[in-house]
């Protein structure tokens, strides 16, 4: 597997479902074994990945490049480099995760569990692909297992907030796929002369047609692009799909939508638009910071509003997404020093990693009081630590994370992030670090309503975190507790990658 | 100057002609095998229908693999080229694929029926009728086949004779029918009146040669447009189309939905293709398109047809309703490769209508299935139905996701294709409505699968797995496979539909 180390992380997820689908369905625990082995194969390879990497080069590794469509110039390229590889190695390990944490589906369990392997193969997909088409392929294979997970395995609304999600990411993919192929008609293969989808010929301005060179053109194509990125992210306005898809969606799934599918939405600008219009990138780099700061406010204060715990945490995403974007706009900023940006583009992207391993376990923590009391009101409980302490102490080390204490990961990014917009946008800046009161303001709060407080007498009988349930928060715990004292692991994994990003749009 | 080609049509044309002449002889053995069995005997008919229409394919395809040149038959009237290969194959398809389905429907093959095997000989001999219409390269074959398949049609529609919507949908169709036949043959006459010429390169070398008047022009095409924007069902000749639909049986329908409307398609591919774009000498047919303001016209056509057909379907509660109303829709997104009559343009259409046919005969299919169970296409009847028949309904959720356009389904490998030729004359408008049209597009189709899947069904409601018969998930399986491949793999199709456009270009 030594070669095709990503194709084999790709699709094998997808082979696992096709075996599932001729599992009989009455034999639920088989089909939950396969598709734990099938999630698993990836995840060993994502060590393999994560120790081959070469940490000196910002070139593209384990590439493999076919050609696969050949009238459309469409080729089956895929490779990885310091941008990807954090989100791949997040990807494996919380879809693993996911397929354990989802062991007690009792419904359509075979659907279920195919759906969730081809929703892994999209994920990993997205972040390797190197082909324009093959990344919008992989973009769009998610939303149909998307829709069904959500819509038959969901909650009391699950069908208003299925066909939200899928109608919200549509219309921002049909965007970016008019955005694709205005790309694929006015960039040209330096070899053959001929069109292409091949993105390393699109980030050379060079290859790029007199019509693409037209800045009215790129504001044009930055911004399909952008709506289409930013619905996923995603990002004041384009926001109201995400509360209801994380309150309706079962835990598992809402893992995976904040965990994996929202970072998918900062890649794509990282990915494609930045590098490819890196002059757009630059002239909005102001609205960028801005909308960050937005999201941020936005985000804590409606998450401070909320009595589901769902809904607060699903805000809370909101709220630290907008971190990365300030982190990202700040970085486009031109004349700001190596280093800011530096501080600034490392900061969004482990932020990216770390959001997505420390709202996984608040979402998780949710899902378990969730599957014993039947209910998420914040106001309902009362007390819980002392009736479940184990599981109190998970859960407020997640909320502790999420607020940004030191000595946890999301403190790193956090801090780095700031240290980065600073000097680049120093009101933003300062009017955004509010944002991190608001936000110890409704952890704290929750955690007070939640687990202190007089005993409510309703919850004499739950039982604490069961073994399965440890076994799905402590590697997380660990890695959350690891990269908050020592970040370098993942930090040096993209430190080179993001610097030649840094040249390539600011120069 | 002629009226008629002095090219008298010999016995040896007909080695051109295999696959129509084949047909033609099954329409009359089997209407023969009908009356032998007094009518009681659906199954010799069927039988024969499907001998019939897998020989007239397997001759279809040897003519492919035989190479491409074109062959001008039947004095003059009739060309066999790549384009026409590639209709062929495309109508035997949708033929064979709807005479097996219907042998174990209800609406068709129900108890109570009288006239079963008609469904079958009919469906061969409107198979023929569309080839000849594909073929047709001169005003009077256009005409004569357009009304063959209409004919068909009309009968086909009022299958249910005691049946008080399929009467009326027939009589719709008739009525709809003589109106814009005869709008069309007006403008054809006075194109006549212009050049002089009855076939089309005629046509073409005409309008060159004189002075044409550009208004004159303009009404005439537009007259010729309302015949054949009836035939492909674009708005505003819609009208019928979602009546025939609902009154006619789903099988019918099915039928209807993608093969005259592909056979339309042809038909204005050859027409204008020839008369008014590049023909032999592309430079020279520039002033013509323009003359008329020929994209404009075509974009406005399809914008409105595809938003049109859209937002009706939005609000259709009888899934066979909306299904008609989507179709005009996909009339829409094909008429944009219409806009600039380019060979992308053009080969574009071929494309789509490849994969608009699998996915649509699917779609319809299913729904005839499902019919055969619970006796209804209303949405709300689907409640649940996903889980007693999965398989079923998985291949549902293919075909519609397919319509939709989601990758990795064929849908999308269309639309993709068809984007990219009007993006590359730089029509963005028109790329960038059809793409929102395609985001509404997926509420309705979805509003099928929710109902299928999401919705549980009511207290009390029956919950049995349906028994699907083997005949029906044969050939649902053999639409949704390449469904699901072409959205892989549509590399092979797209080299041959650009071959047929290509082989259209040099056959003149």
């Amino acid at each position: 597997m030594g070669e095709h180390i990503l194709s084999w992380m790709t699709f094998f997820p997808v082979i696992g479902a096709a075996v599932i689908a001729f599992i009989p369905s009455e034999r639920k625990e088989i089909i939950k074994t396969v598709a734990a082995a099938a999630a698993a194969i990836p995840l060993v390879l994502a060590v393999q990945l994560y120790i081959g990497f070469d940490r000196g080069t910002s070139a593209f590794q384990f590439v493999e490049h076919y050609t696969w469509i050949k009238s459309f110039h469409i080729e089956y390229f895929m490779g990885v480099d310091g941008l990807s590889v954090p989100m791949m190695l997040l990807t494996a390990l919380l879809s693993f995760i996911c397929i354990i944490a989802s062991w007690r589906i009792d419904k359509a369990v075979k659907g279920y569990f195919a759906l969730f392997l081809i929703l892994e193969t999209g994920m990993f997909g997205v972040f390797s692909a190197l082909d324009f088409f093959l990344f919008y392929v992989f973009w769009e294979v998610m939303l149909l297992p998307m829709y069904f997970l959500i819509g038959i395995w969901g909650g009391p609304r699950r069908e208003y907030a299925a066909i939200k999600f899928f109608l919200y990411t549509l219309a921002g993919s049909v965007l970016m796929l008019l955005a694709m192929i205005a790309f694929y008609l006015n960039v040209s293969d330096p070899v053959t002369g001929g069109h292409t989808f091949n993105m390393l010929h699109m980030f050379n301005q060079a290859n790029h047609s007199e019509w693409l060179q037209l800045t009215n053109v790129r504001h044009l194509i930055w911004l399909g692009l952008f709506i289409g990125f930013a619905i996923k992210v995603p990002i004041v306005p384009f926001h109201t799909w995400l509360p209801d898809a994380h309150v309706e969606a079962p835990t598992a799934v809402s893992v995976i939508l904040a965990g994996v599918l929202l970072k998918m939405g900062t890649y794509g600008i990282l990915r494609i638009s930045y590098p490819m219009l890196p002059d757009a990138a630059q002239w909005f780099a102001y609205p960028m910071v801005i909308l960050g700061a937005i999201n941020i406010l936005y985000g804590a204060f409606c998450a401070m509003a909320q009595t589901d715990m769902k809904k607060l945490v699903a805000y809370s995403s909101v709220s630290h997404m907008g971190y990365v974007l300030l982190g990202m706009g700040a970085m486009c900023k031109v004349g700001v020093d190596l280093q800011s940006a530096q501080a600034a583009i490392n900061g969004a992207v482990f932020q990216m990693f770390n959001h997505g391993t420390i709202t996984a376990m608040m979402f998780l923590g949710v899902g378990v009081i969730y599957d014993r009391a039947h209910h998420r009101e914040i106001n309902g409980f009362g007390g819980l630590g002392m009736q479940m302490p184990v599981y109190t102490s998970f859960f407020s080390f997640a909320l502790f994370a999420a607020l940004g204490l030191p000595g946890l990961s999301g403190f790193i990014s956090e801090a780095m992030i700031f240290m980065g917009t600073f000097p680049a946008y120093r009101t933003v800046a300062m009017v955004s670090a509010l944002g991190i009161v608001i936000g110890a303001a409704y952890v704290l709060w929750m955690l007070q309503r939640v687990f202190l407080g007089p005993k409510n007498d309703k919850y004499d009988s739950l039982p604490d975190i069961n073994a399965r349930e440890m076994f799905t928060l402590v590697p997380i715990g660990i890695i959350v507790l690891l990269l908050g004292v020592y970040p370098m692991p993942v930090l040096n994994l993209m430190k080179v990658s993001l610097t030649n990003l840094i040249k390539v749009v600011a120069g | 100057m002629e009226l008629l080609n002095l090219n008298i049509p010999s016995w040896s044309d007909l080695a051109y002609w295999r696959p129509e002449a084949i047909l033609c002889g099954t329409f009359l053995a089997a209407l023969l095998g009908d009356l032998i069995g007094r009518g009681r005997r659906p199954a010799i008919s069927f039988v024969i229908s499907v001998f019939g229409l897998i020989t007239a394919g397997a001759y279809s395809v040897a003519a492919v693999l035989h190479g491409g040149a074109a062959h001008t038959i039947m004095g003059d009237l009739i060309i066999v080229d790549g384009m026409a290969a590639f209709f062929r194959l495309l109508f035997i398809l949708a033929g064979l694929a709807t005479v097996l389905f219907s042998w174990t429907a209800e609406e068709i093959m129900g108890r109570k029926r009288e006239n079963k095997a008609e469904f079958f000989y009919l469906t061969v001999l409107m198979t023929a009728a569309m080839m000849v219409m594909a073929e047709a390269r001169d005003l009077l074959m256009l005409f004569l086949s357009m009304e063959a398949v209409g004919l068909v049609s009309y009968v086909m529609a009022g299958y249910m004779r005691t049946s008080l919507r399929s009467t009326e949908a027939s009589l719709k169709y008739v009525i709809f029918g003589a109106v814009s036949s005869g709008i069309m043959l007006y403008g054809l006459s006075l194109l006549y009146g212009m050049t002089g010429a009855m076939t089309f390169d005629g046509i073409r070398a005409g309008l060159l040669a004189g002075e044409v008047n550009g208004l004159s022009l303009l009404i005439t095409v537009i007259l010729i447009l309302a015949g054949m924007s009836y035939k492909i069902a674009a708005v505003p000749f819609h009208f019928w189309c979602p009546d025939v639909y609902e009154g006619a049986p789903t099988p019918v329908a099915a039928i209807f939905s993608v093969g005259p409307k592909a056979a339309g398609f042809a038909l204005m591919i050859r027409f204008f293709y020839t008369t008014l774009a590049a023909g032999a000498d592309p430079s020279a047919s520039a002033p013509l398109i323009e003359l008329i303001n020929w994209p404009l016209l075509m974009a406005v056509i399809a914008a409105v047809t595809m938003t049109y057909g859209n937002l009706v379907a939005l609000r259709q509660l009888n899934v066979k309703r909306m299904l008609a109303y989507s179709s005009i829709s996909h009339v829409g997104y094909l008429l944009m490769g219409f806009v600039l009559l380019t060979d992308a343009g053009l080969a574009a259409i071929l494309f789509y209508l490849a994969v608009y046919t699998l996915m649509n005969l699917g779609a319809f299919f299913v729904v005839v299935a499902l019919n055969n169970h619970i006796k209804s296409e209303e949405l709300d009847d689907y409640a649940g139905i996903g889980f007693r028949a999965p398989w079923l309904g998985t291949m549902m959720v293919i075909f519609l996701a397919s319509l939709t356009g989601v990758p990795p389904f064929a849908g999308f490998a269309g639309k993709f294709y068809v984007f990219t030729a009007v993006m590359d004359r730089q029509w963005f408008w028109l790329a960038i409505l059809a793409a929102l049209n395609s985001v509404v597009g997926l509420y309705y189709y979805f509003r099928v699968v929710k109902a299928m899947f999401l919705t549980r069904p009511a207290e009390g409601a029956d919950t049995t797995p349906l028994k699907i018969h083997w005949l029906q998930y044969t050939v649902l399986a053999v639409l949704a496979v390449p469904t699901l491949v072409l959205g892989f793999w549509f590399g092979p199709l797209k080299v041959l539909a650009d071959q047929a456009i290509g082989l259209l270009s040099t056959g003149m």
